[in-house]
């Protein structure tokens, strides 16, 4: 394996780097191997980076197909069988390879180590493999689109998926199979980061809440994942040695893939949106200058939303035919989850009361957030009623809902997280004002969006549909034209971080006067090896009220 | 070969200890790092097995009678062997452990040798099994048989007839209309049996082919005196590895083989 | 952490003898009751004789008896988990026929 020859290059680097200040992860080897061949967690966190944004390209053009083809009632933009590839195409990329990966592979990779005052992650290789899993699974994916595209939807329903569908789902589903190996081994690496590789006074309970929600996150992926493996895995031997699994009229039983189905798919919105509330924990702590307000319960809230993510999985499954009495059960266990996510809300809106607040980008993200946050979940509610679900099963009620969780929640998170990071990765500001524009027209752009669908649902739309009746023209032209106002906003950063990182203002080590090690005890960007000697941590991580006079604004 | 990089770290770091990779602190600490991963990637492998093990409760739930009787048609003497064997295998292997951790590298690798040796043997006796189900048309797929061969085999053991099978060449298909709706669910059942029988046998000899390979990078590095009671965790991940195997195997024996076994008498 | 080695004492040989010799004598234990006619009861009995083989593998054969705690929480999260999913789901299936 050649990796292991980069050790020695490393390590001259290391010693250089204590008489040069200036040698940073970012210049201190510019050969092309030593970026892909790389085993610092810095770099195989821009690796991701860049790999994630071409797949949130890809999947949010996907998007613009679809609802390009919803401006008008008829089916005149694309082919029916084209729209179904669309949106296909578009939860698959936007899921498997944008949402999941995001913030753990690319901000979790990169910060995990700093915030911890490690100097890697436990296993280096193995993380390095991570990325290529989710590489060669992206090729696989990409390679099915490109065959001809899938058409069953990204939750791959049986029978339609394992008998009837002429589409390439196989291979599709073998380039899940790889790229779910990627992410259990991520979960795996940070766990065990986590647990091992903790500077000293590091206790649990002065970890920064980012680390305990992917801490979560990575419980979740390691549990799941291996479940969607197996199903999407058992779905491809239906399909191609026609035997029984699923199909009922081999005698398989179809209910039984949407429970293995959603064991997995359920827990895994946690593993999108549980990293963003870590984001944003970070993110409202430092700009309300305060220590966060209930700093146990929110750590335990996260493990908590973990834990009872595998338990109410069957609210997907209202309108199956399953069992009233057990869907009772799940819909109460369902309501169970508002509890945690509630504590969450409230405490941020308690650490934001009478703190001393500034509007910087990534706060502006976060504002945005928590309201698109909390109409998610709230809809959700709607939802797991067991009567309203009857109703909106399978509407636009829902696309709406799980977009708020998932764009409003989750990307909204992302994005705080890479302005709140941008310094500390680069070493470079950026432009406040284009920061802030961009997050405001995201905001808005995204309720346009996704509001109107909420109308439509309730009134009746079916989601997975090319055509409607004419009545819901008016609502749809109203999301068309914010989906064009949301995709502004998704590409201004684009443009003003490539500004910043080729003409960018030298960022200070510390620009926020943040608390937690990552900020204080690195410089930005960071060093090869991260620390100049191994920092001991005396104190909680958001200890402003003690800080006070060093706060650094500007 | 990245995948067991991991676990065949060698000897590449030249910090305070030849063994100790730069990132960790201390020999304790990369030692706990590795055992503990290997743990919580087993916890993966549970629940990996586990989607199969949930189909495999909710079919024998629904359909428990065609179950058992198809159960019926696996050789209980040749399952019982395999359990011997791979539990032997186990033995040989936490006696590999034990030698890497008194620094005996000799003996290390002579026992996961023998360990192999006893894993083949498990992959022979199961594709003899393999083999035999081939031949009588209880392969699931298109070519898959049962209505027939269960009346057939029932009227064997009744009437004696030893392990002889009936002629298989000739018989209709499960398609057939004759056999009326009942005889074609049953049919469906049991074949529902036998696929959950191969993928749940095959994904675990599918466990065995990988941890053959890691053993024999694991056993070359032993012969050469890689591992001392400062550094072990290699073999001792790898036996964890083994071990899990080994009681995944522990449930499927009686789960799939001995289901029906009460109804012989 | 203050050592510098990991330290880890072997265990005995007698008990990975012991512990072989046990393994046969339930492989053979639940190979005499599958052939007993026990009703509902032969699969609950084979999977407890089974748990207890896996039992012994994991506090012998896999040092869980001399590992951490962390240890025992995965053990004992894999099975809380295994259950869960197992459980729930067999819960939607039982209950089924419960309705009129």
């Amino acid at each position: 394996m050649s990796t292991i020859s980069l050790e020695p290059k490393t390590l001259v680097a290391e010693n250089n780097q204590v008489v040069n200040e200036s040698v940073n992860f970012l210049n201190h080897d510019h050969s092309v191997s030593s970026w892909l061949l790389s085993l610092d967690h810095k770099r195989i966190g821009i690796l991701y980076l860049v790999t994630i944004t071409l797949m949130f390209l890809l999947g949010g053009i996907l998007a613009g197909v679809v609802r390009l083809e919803l401006l008008t009632p008829k089916g005149d933009f694309v082919a029916s069988d084209t729209y179904n590839k669309s949106f296909t195409a578009h939860g698959i990329i936007m899921l498997f390879f944008f949402l999941i990966p995001s913030i753990p592979a690319v901000l979790g990779n990169f910060v995990i180590p700093l915030m911890i005052g490690a100097k890697d992650v436990a296993f280096p290789r193995l993380n390095l493999l991570s990325y290529y899993l989710y590489l060669i699974g992206g090729v696989i994916a990409l390679t099915a689109l490109l065959l001809g595209g899938v058409d069953t939807g990204w939750t791959f329903y049986t029978p339609f998926s394992s008998t009837y569908s002429n589409s390439y789902v196989s291979v599709m589903a073998i380039g899940l199979f790889v790229v779910g190996f990627s992410s259990i081994l991520t979960g795996l690496n940070f766990i065990i980061t986590i647990h091992r590789m903790r500077c000293p006074g590091l206790t649990w309970f002065r970890l920064p809440l980012f680390i305990w929600a992917l801490y979560a996150t990575s419980v979740v992926q390691l549990l799941g994942t291996p479940v969607i493996a197996v199903t999407l895995g058992l779905m491809v031997v239906e399909r191609t040695l026609g035997v029984g699994i699923f199909d009922p009229r081999l005698g398989g039983d179809p209910v039984l893939f949407q429970h293995l189905f959603w064991f997995y798919s359920h827990p895994a919105v946690y593993i999108m949106i549980l990293p963003s509330l870590g984001v944003i924990s970070e993110v409202i702590a430092t700009f309300s200058r305060k220590n966060l307000f209930g700093y146990k319960i929110m750590a335990f809230s996260s493990v908590s939303i973990a834990v009872f993510g595998f338990i109410v999985w069957a609210h997907h499954m209202f309108t199956t035919g399953m069992s009233p009495y057990a869907a009772m059960v799940f819909s109460l266990l369902t309501f169970s989850v508002a509890i945690p996510s509630g504590i969450k809300v409230f405490s941020w809106l308690a650490t934001m009361y009478n703190g001393s607040i500034s509007y910087e980008t990534p706060m502006i993200y976060a504002f945005g957030f928590l309201g698109l946050f909390t109409v998610g979940g709230l809809t959700g509610l709607f939802l797991a009623t067991l009567g309203t679900d009857i109703h909106l099963h399978d509407t636009y009620f829902v696309v709406a809902h799980f977009h708020y969780i998932m764009v409003g929640g989750a990307i909204m998170g992302y994005m705080a997280g890479i302005h709140y990071w941008w310094p500390k990765i680069t070493g470079k500001l950026y432009s406040q004002f284009w920061g802030r524009l961009s997050a405001g027209i995201i905001f808005i752009g995204f309720n346009l969006t996704f509001f109107p669908q909420f109308f439509l649902g309730y009134l009746g739309m079916p989601r997975r549909y090319h055509e409607y009746p004419d009545e819901f023209q008016v609502l749809n032209v109203f999301s068309t034209a914010g989906s064009s106002i949301l995709a502004i906003g998704y590409i201004m950063p684009l443009f003003y971080f490539g500004h910043s990182f080729f003409f960018g203002e030298k960022a200070d080590d510390n620009v926020y006067g943040a608390t937690t090690i990552d900020w204080t005890s690195t410089t930005s960007p960071p060093s090869p090896h991260n620390f100049e000697k191994t920092p001991v941590v005396t104190e909680e991580p958001y200890h402003f009220r003690l800080k006070e006079s060093a706060v650094v604004s500007h | 070969m990245s995948a067991t990089n991991e676990l065949v770290k060698d000897a590449g770091h030249a910090h305070h200890h030849k063994d100790l990779a730069h990132h960790f602190d201390t020999l304790e600490q990369q030692h706990d790092a590795n055992l503990l991963g290997m743990w919580a990637f087993l916890l993966t492998e549970v629940l990996f097995f586990g989607g199969l093990f949930a189909a495999y409760t909710i079919y024998r739930y629904k359909y428990s009678a065609v179950f058992e009787e198809a159960s019926n048609h696996l050789d209980i003497k040749l399952g019982a062997l395999n359990t011997v064997i791979l539990i032997l295998s186990s033995l040989t292997m936490a006696l590999a452990v034990r030698c890497s951790q008194t620094g005996n590298g000799l003996w290390t690798g002579n026992w996961l040798v023998l360990t192999m040796v006893f894993g083949f043997a498990f992959l022979g006796v199961k594709s003899m099994e393999w083999g035999h189900d081939y031949k009588v048309r209880l392969m699931p797929g298109k070519d898959f048989f049962w209505w027939q061969y269960a009346k057939a085999a029932k009227d064997m053991h009744t009437h004696g007839g030893g392990h002889e099978l009936p002629d298989m060449k000739n018989v209709k298909s499960d398609t057939n209309p004759e056999l009326g709706v009942k005889g074609r669910q049953e049919s469906e059942q049991a074949r529902l049996f036998y696929l959950l029988y191969f993928c749940m046998t095959s994904l675990h000899a599918l466990h065995m082919i990988v941890g053959f390979g890691i053993i024999t990078i694991i056993t070359y590095y032993a012969y050469k005196g890689a591992y001392s009671p400062d550094y072990y965790s290699p073999v001792e991940n790898i036996g964890l590895y083994w071990h899990f195997v080994d009681i995944v195997w522990i449930f499927l024996f009686p789960l799939l083989y001995l289901l029906g076994a009460h109804l012989v008498h | 952490m203050a050592t510098d080695h990991p330290a880890h004492q072997p265990a005995s040989l007698s008990s990975y003898f012991i512990t072989f010799g046990l393994l046969m004598f339930l492989t053979i234990l639940t190979v005499y009751v599958g052939f007993q006619n026990l009703g509902a009861w032969s699969t609950p009995i084979a999977l407890g004789i089974a748990v207890i083989k896996a039992a012994l593998v994991v506090t012998i054969f896999m040092h869980g008896l001399n590992s951490g705690p962390l240890t025992w929480v995965i053990i004992l999260a894999s099975m809380f988990f295994l259950t869960i999913m197992l459980g729930l789901m067999l819960s939607d299936y039982v209950s089924r026929g419960w309705i009129m």
